[in-house]
């Protein structure tokens, strides 16, 4: 019931937004409110959550068209809870955000905000396939919208290299969801069986790491990422491409044990590319953007070598570190929006620079964001990254080391960054008029890092529950 | 003597509805006043659809066996029921949309009884039980249909595409009543299941005979390489008239096609089925790659329909109780998607007096939010994205598809959505992100005009649209029913 709830207050909040008959400053305080009651609700959910169990929780169970078992079938396991509980978190500081900066047109954005946690909760949640489905296309609407409406000067390149690479993904794996829910006679997918179909996982794998994104299938990153408005970047980033991960960890790992162990070198090759690959980009990139976006392909990588590590110290991990992750790339892309706008750039470090000088608000942010994405011991990344290496590390050194080294990588590109923004020369474009953050933004930013110190202070709440993925699957990777 | 076979009146009832109403609509032309002729005329046409609509759903209600009537020459079925509610629908949000159209008020009655006529012709040709009925109903509705293509003689382009549709159907027709003359050559018989219980199976007259049939019914369902009159016909008739062609007349073929292939040739079936898999292919290639060069939106919209023809007859090549199923649930967010997008193109012409191209279509959706929110979600319905019905019917044609092991229909199918969604999407894109302003296209004058009845049947095709998502089981269920009357 309650994950039924969480999917639909979001959705009714934005047909109600959509008919008030408010005004654009009322309809944003409206969204804003209701992005709020979700997270309480959330709050609600984790509080009656029994964690001692492994067993699908919060569950509903309807049936949709019984000749082919579809059900509406939502429900949360350890791990989904935490999946949802950052998409709440993350999408109300976005909403509250686009609030503050006053989007245009607010009837449209707030609504279509609104709908977007909506689906993104029931892509967490679906425990039936085509409902799975249905929620992860269900996403594409909304974002197509807002990065065609409210994105920069390139928008509609963004939004064509966005909708085909991921409709191209999205639709190889409704053949393979169509195939393999007539396979196993049900599309539940706490009564489906495993596969061994190389072709069906390859279905799955290639529209999950299309939206990770993973290499080589990143192509729609750069331009998307740098023509969405900020905070629709940083739920693409921090919650769109999870469900990407998500994915992996739900359906292509635990219903394909074989094509996993068969293919599990490639991906993790692939992994180590995404990795290493996105962290030399990061470290070249030449906007305060473009770290954050090549960042997320590194972090990708790293998460699906946790995932792909077949144990569960890499699992847990994966997990700890995709919630660490939405949230750090969230507060990345927020912040890089603040600077974008006081400066009037696009975030290009040799227009910025000298900006801690007078902002101490804007610089104790974003060093303490900066650090604790640069994985510095003590921090909760640094927690998520350790289990990841430590649980790929028995699948081979090899792995460890190349994770160890991006970890170097991203102490170099996250401090280039940061100190292109804060430290040397007062930039061209940074005057006196760049002011520190306001009340507004802080309120926006700060619970979001006393999350990511919480967590900090206690990854254990997540990590050591976690794992879990009854009732197919991961115990046979237990060791 | 002449023997008089026995008429069971009430299963003609829904198409005896229509042709009534047709017969009242031409005493409207002549006595009714001019100022009153409009609304009478509109009234009439809504009232004998709703009504046929009604008849067809008691019939469905009181048929749960097939029987054949009049010598064979009818079918009293759930089948053809089921597909007169819905034909029916289709008519009665077609006069709808109708109602705002500029026309001259000389025709306005006769379009209306042309509209009602169609509609008859195209409620008994779903009922045929032999080779004459059927060419019998389909010259009828056809007939009608080209004069309304060719109505508004004020419109360019209207005669023009009235006279291709018309030189076109009638080589569709033509083939039709050849294919069937040369079953009739060799079987000597007439009605459906007669011919296909004459044994002749295999004879290769029988199949020049099915391949001419098949063909004859393709073009009225507009399937690729049928399909050359389609994107002139729905371009220059009367934007509702379109709507109608496009929804209508689909049901109306594809329902048919079904029925005649499934009863009549049972003994072929390995052959038709493969020839319809080919033809859903081309149909599915063609139709979505040359609308990705259109900028008409009526054209694209028609060669969209001609890639849905294509997937609904993935349905027809899985002849199996799963593919009827999934052909008549498709049918349903299929003819509301349709109605709904020439709907809004219908409005947006109206507003601007000029055919509608992306170009034009600048700036509709902040200016018309209602109807450009529809028209997102019919788009993205035809596209097959969920919470439309456009996408539980793809995951159903699919799934009779895998199911009959025609895994790489499925694959065509994913790789033509695939190509479908730029131009789909192209729509939005027109809608939204770009302002009116930069169209520099100065509007007709005056506010937009206000059309209740045609926002009211952009509602119903929405709701239906989104409905047919949520409401799967309920349709799924009469479909089923209805499926069991055709022999699997």
């Amino acid at each position: 019931m309650m994950s039924t709830a969480l999917i639909a207050i979001p959705v009714l909040g934005a047909l109600l937004i959509a008919i008030a008959p408010l005004s654009s400053y009322w309809l944003g305080s409206l969204a804003a409110l209701i992005s709020l009651v979700e997270v309480g609700v959330w709050i609600t959910a984790a509080a009656r959550f029994d964690f001692s169990s492994s067993a699908l929780q919060l569950d509903q169970r309807a049936s949709w068209f019984s000749d082919l078992q579809v059900s509406w079938h939502v429900g949360q396991y350890r791990f989904s809870l935490w999946f949802v509980g950052m998409t709440v978190v993350v999408m109300a500081a976005c909403t509250i955000y686009g609030w503050w900066v006053g989007r245009d047109r607010a009837r449209a954005y707030f609504a279509l905000m609104l709908l977007l946690t909506g689906a993104i909760v029931g892509v967490f949640t679906a425990q039936d396939l085509l409902l799975f489905y249905a929620f992860f296309e269900a996403m594409l609407i909304p974002l197509y919208i807002l990065i065609g409406v409210w994105g920069g000067s390139d928008r509609m390149k963004a939004t064509i290299t966005l909708v085909v690479y991921t409709v191209v993904g999205s639709l190889l794996m409704l053949a393979a969801i169509i195939v393999f829910g007539l396979q196993q006679g049900t599309f539940d997918m706490t009564r489906m069986g495993t596969s061994s179909s190389q072709w069906l996982f390859l279905g799955f794998v290639v529209a999950f790491a299309i939206k990770s994104p993973l290499f080589p299938l990143h192509g729609w990153l750069p331009v998307t990422y740098r023509e969405s408005p900020p905070e629709v970047s940083a739920v693409l980033s921090g919650i769109v491409g999870k469900a990407g991960l998500y994915g992996l960890l739900r359906i292509a790992i635990p219903f394909f044990p074989q094509p996993v162990h068969d293919w599990r070198v490639v991906i993790l090759v692939l992994a180590s590319i995404s990795l290493v690959y996105g962290s030399l980009l990061a470290f070249r990139a030449p906007d305060f953007r473009g770290v954050v976006m090549y960042s997320s392909l590194a972090q990708a990588g790293l998460i699906v070598l946790g995932l792909f590590a077949g144990n569960t110290l890499g699992f847990d991990g994966a997990v700890l570190q995709i919630v660490n992750h939405a949230l750090v790339s969230s507060l990345l892309f927020l912040i890089a929006g603040m600077v974008e706008r006081r400066t009037g750039t696009r975030g290009e470090f040799s227009l910025l620079g000298g900006m801690a000088r007078g902002r101490p608000a804007l610089a104790t942010v974003i060093m303490v964001v900066g650090v604790i994405s640069l994985a510095v011991p003590l921090s909760t990344t640094f927690a998520g990254e350790f289990l990841i290496l430590a649980g790929v590390f028995q699948q081979g050194w090899l792995w460890a080391v190349i994770g160890a080294a991006a970890m170097v990588l991203a102490a170099m590109y996250m401090l280039r960054a940061i100190s292109a923004v804060l430290h040397q020369d007062v930039g061209s474009a940074v005057s006196e008029d760049a002011l520190d953050l306001r009340v507004g933004e802080l309120a926006i930013v700060v619970p979001l890092v006393v999350c990511l110190i919480g967590l900090s202070a206690w990854p254990n709440l997540i990590s050591s529950r976690a794992s879990s993925l009854a009732p197919t699957g991961f115990t046979q990777y237990a060791p | 003597m002449i023997v008089k076979p026995h008429v069971d009146w009430f299963a003609l009832a829904p198409s005896l509805a229509l042709l009534a109403a047709s017969g009242l609509l031409l005493m409207v032309a002549v006595f009714v006043p001019r100022r009153g002729r409009k609304p009478t005329a509109a009234f009439l046409a809504f009232a004998g659809f709703i009504a046929s609509g009604i008849w067809a759903a008691f019939l469905d209600d009181r048929s749960p066996n097939a029987t054949a009537l009049v010598h064979d020459a009818m079918w009293r079925d759930r089948w053809s029921a089921l597909a007169q509610v819905i034909l029916a629908g289709a008519g009665a949000v077609a006069v709808l949309l109708s109602y705002g159209e500029r026309m001259r008020d000389e025709h306005v009655a006769e379009y209306y009884a042309l509209l009602t006529a169609a509609g008859a012709g195209m409620a008994f040709f779903m009922q045929a039980g032999n080779l004459m009925t059927l060419f019998l109903g389909l010259e009828w509705f056809s007939i009608a249909l080209y004069v309304l293509t060719a109505i508004d003689i004020d419109l360019v382009g209207s005669l023009e595409a009235g006279l291709k549709y018309l030189i076109v159907g009638a080589v569709g027709s033509a083939t039709l009543l050849f294919g069937s003359a040369l079953v009739y050559g060799v079987t000597g018989e007439l009605s459906f299941d007669r011919i296909a219980a004459s044994g002749h199976g295999h004879d290769a007259m029988l199949v020049v005979g099915l391949a001419m049939i098949i063909v004859g019914l393709g073009f009225k369902a507009s399937a690729a390489p049928f399909h050359m009159w389609t994107p002139d016909a729905y371009q220059g008739a009367p934007t509702p008239v379109t709507a109608f062609m496009a929804s209508a007349t689909k049901i109306a073929a594809l329902v048919v096609t079904y029925r005649v292939l499934v009863t009549t040739f049972p003994h072929d079936q390995d052959l038709w089925r493969a020839a319809i898999a080919v033809i859903a292919i081309v149909s599915l290639a063609w139709g979505n790659i040359a609308a990705l060069v259109q900028r008409n939106v009526k054209r694209i919209l028609a060669y969209s329909s001609v890639s849905h023809a294509g997937f609904m007859l993935i349905a027809v090549a899985a002849a199996s109780p799963l593919g009827a199923r999934a052909l008549l649930y498709y049918l349903i967010p299929y003819a509301a998607m349709s109605l709904g997008a020439f709907g809004v193109v219908a409005a947006r012409e109206r507003e601007l007096r000029r055919p509608v191209t992306l170009q034009n279509l600048a700036g509709f959706g902040w200016e018309r939010p209602f109807l450009g929110v529809a028209m997102w979600v019919f788009v993205l319905g035809m596209l097959g994205f969920p919470l439309t019905g456009g996408f539980i019917g793809k995951f159903y044609v699919f799934a009779a598809a895998y199911d009959h092991g025609y895994w790489w229909l499925i694959v065509a199918g994913v790789i033509a959505t695939m190509i479908s969604a730029y131009y789909y999407l192209g729509i939005v894109r027109a809608m939204y992100f770009r302002d009116a302003a930069e169209l520099q296209l100065a509007p007709a004058g005056g506010s937009p005009p206000f059309d209740p009845l045609l926002i009211a049947g952009v509602s119903i095709a929405l709701v239906v649209t989104v409905g047919s998502f949520f409401a799967v089981q309920p349709l799924i269920d009469v479909a089923r029913s209805a499926a069991t009357s055709l022999p699997f």
